[in-house]
């Protein structure tokens, strides 16, 4: 282990002396930080609606008002026949036509059923059926309020909401956790894999094998010097999450700190792996290019694991960055602790010990 | 030093090395001389235990290179064939490197590479990427010395560098030699030959032949003639024409030429003047070790 502390400083320096990788390293969280929590959000808001009304009431002025004031809303053209608001949809310019009957005031009055009409455009699933459920509610506590002869709001009563963790539905607050696996899962990942294959495509790994160097040594210089990134770049994530989204863990960093780095093992280890059996860094960047898609979407990061179908549920299992996530948003948003999630700690730890293994098994000095 | 026994390596179903066997003295200079993909990187794989053979056994100082890999490791040094140090380090980062993943300084060995140091040092903080040709084999060298090592493997060592400086590397294995390092070298230069102790000539993972270069030069025992006229390419084709003519191969600006029966050089000549060739000369000349390497390649 003498040669250890030359071939980490080794590696630091070609990291320095990279022209592309440092920048890499920092602008990438900061990316991912800064800007997608804004963006990449499930919350469907302006959806556009098109009106065709054909009873031009003071009742139905009274409904478009209720719906102009939702900001889910946004009312951009009224139409006059179906097949004009159809257009709009067809031109992508409507998510929802939405038509009042004629003598949808006299009808409602009279007490006669009456019947509006939502047509959603469902290119877009979750806009489509969010934005017609919306409406329908929207609709719907309108006609009660005016069978029920109120004009003016009263108290509706029935339910009271409460939502646990995060209370406002704050959805970057569900966000920020997971986009700091995506940050790890990229960076400690591809990194070391891109690392040894660039070494043997370079050549350079051959003069380096015929040292008395063990491979334990000449692994552990090419993970270290990663773990140590990884843990940094963690750090920094957290107090942006601090500075710009004014979150902070409900738990303790040391959860949180701990599972990252079971979780940075894992990373690595697969890392090497996939260095091991790639001949050149094309094929190792195309073979993590494709688990760490399969990672974001499988791992829960985007979508919840419930409601995968239950094949795709046994899948996560050995997804294993959905411990991870499990970790992240369990301790950052629920504040639970190790004993309460220890399940995850123990999967993820066993990764780490058979991919890490694997990885050592597989580098052969000799062929 | 180096004790070789019938190693052979396949790759698939190409035979990169049909069963190869010979062995080197300490402080020997041995040579293994051939053309490109006549198994020359592989025998020197095997050798530095960077590859196993499929069969045969392999020895470097009574160590087995299969068994004993990591003392072998210890005591060797290897310059493959291509550049392959760190291209973004340093010169004194690539050399510190080696020097200490053998637990070794550059401070105690200096002495070993100062000559060819001296000639890099000027350079010392320029990347190795952005170093010349030769002076990246030197490097090169150099940290393949720096530990001591018993032994040299040297794959290669002068390909794609220029004659002055290939003629400084082969002075500087001189001294290496003097200073008792047993050196293991391969080239697909046929000059270079008569500066080993001993060469083994490798066609098709083959020896075709193991011996010092004046004992090759001697066994090929046949009158061999230069040849030349204005117009080279149809002498060419009209020697091999003739029955007479038993070889005849481009070298140089002019053909070599061996004949089946001396006697008839005289009505060679006059033949060729017959076919209308113009200044034809055909004279003795000198037997080279790739003259021999064509014989043998032949036989």
């Amino acid at each position: 282990m003498k040669a250890l502390p030359y071939l980490i400083h080794k590696e630091v320096l070609q990291f320095k002396r990279n022209p592309f990788l440092p920048r890499l390293v920092i602008m990438f969280p900061l990316m991912l930080m800064l800007f997608l929590p804004w963006a990449t959000t499930l919350e469907v808001k302006n959806i556009n609606v098109t009106l065709i009304d054909n009873d031009h009431s003071s009742a139905s002025r009274r409904l478009i008002n209720q719906l102009k004031a939702s900001s889910y809303f946004s009312l951009t053209n009224v139409a006059y026949s179906y097949e004009e608001a159809y257009k709009k949809v067809e031109a992508s310019k409507a998510d929802i036509i939405f038509s009042i009957p004629a003598n949808f005031e006299k009808d409602m009055v009279n007490g006669k059923d009456v019947t509006l009409q939502i047509n959603a455009n469902s290119v877009n699933g979750t806009k489509g059926s969010l934005g017609s459920s919306y409406l329908s509610q929207i609709v719907n506590e309108f006609l009660t309020e005016m069978r029920s002869g109120n004009v003016t709001p009263k108290a509706t009563g029935g339910f009271t909401i409460r939502y646990f963790y995060n209370p406002t539905l704050n959805y970057r607050h569900y966000m920020v956790p997971a986009l700091m696996i995506i940050v790890i899962l990229m960076l400690c990942g591809a990194l070391p894999a891109l690392n040894i294959v660039g070494e043997k495509e370079k050549g350079t790994i051959e003069q380096l094998n015929v040292t008395p160097i063990s491979r334990t040594e000449f692994i552990l210089a090419k993970l270290i010097p990663y773990w140590i990134m990884g843990l940094v770049l963690l750090t920094l994530c957290f107090f942006i999450a601090w500075l710009v989204y004014g979150l902070v863990p409900a738990g303790s960093y040391t959860s949180l700190y701990l599972g990252a780095l079971l979780f940075i093992f894992v990373m690595s280890g697969l890392g090497l792996i996939i260095s091991n059996y790639s001949s050149n860094m094309l094929q190792a960047m195309l073979l993590m290019f494709f688990i760490i898609l399969i990672c974001n979407l499988m791992s829960g990061i985007f979508t919840p694991i419930s409601s995968m179908p239950h094949w795709a549920q046994m899948m996560t299992y050995i997804i294993f960055p959905h411990y991870f996530v499990e970790i992240m948003r369990g301790v950052y948003l629920q504040g639970n602790t190790i004993p309460e999630l220890w399940t995850n700690y123990v999967a993820l730890f066993l990764f780490a010990v058979v991919f890490n293994g694997w990885a050592i098994m597989s580098y052969k000095k000799q062929v | 030093m180096i004790q070789v026994n019938d190693i052979g390596k396949s790759y698939g179903k190409v035979e990169a090395l049909k069963g190869i066997s010979f062995s080197v003295d300490k402080g020997e200079i041995f040579g293994i001389i051939g053309p490109d993909g006549a198994g020359k990187t592989t025998a020197f794989r095997i050798l530095t235990t960077l590859l196993l053979a499929d069969k045969g056994e392999a020895f470097v100082d009574k160590l087995d290179v299969k068994r004993d890999f990591k003392k072998i490791r210890k005591m060797i040094g290897y310059m493959p064939g291509h550049f392959s140090l760190y291209p973004d380090l340093s010169v004194e980062e690539n050399l510190e490197l080696f020097a200490s993943v053998f637990g070794t300084t550059i401070q105690q060995n200096y002495h070993l590479i100062e000559d060819l140091y001296r000639h890099i040092e000027p350079f010392k903080t320029r990347r190795a990427e952005k170093l010349s040709g030769g002076m990246k084999q030197k490097l090169a060298l150099c940290c393949a010395l720096i530990h001591a090592p018993k032994v040299l493997f040297l794959d290669e060592p002068t390909t794609g560098v220029d004659p002055t400086s290939r003629k400084e590397f082969w002075q500087m294995l001189k001294k290496l030699k003097a200073q008792g390092i047993t050196i293991l070298v391969s080239t697909p230069y046929m000059d270079e030959a008569t500066l080993c102790d001993r060469i083994a000539l490798i066609k098709d993972g083959r020896f075709l032949s193991v011996q010092t270069p004046q004992e090759t030069v001697n066994r090929f025992n046949e009158n061999l003639y230069e040849t030349s006229s204005t117009d080279m390419f149809r002498l060419l084709t009209d020697l091999r024409k003739n029955s007479e003519v038993k070889d005849c191969y481009t070298f140089g600006a002019s053909h070599h030429l061996l004949l089946k029966n001396d006697s008839s050089l005289e009505a060679l000549k006059k033949k060729m003047l017959a076919l209308g060739h113009q200044d034809i000369v055909i004279r003795p000349t000198e037997v080279t070790i790739e003259d021999c390497f064509m014989k043998l390649t032949k036989e």
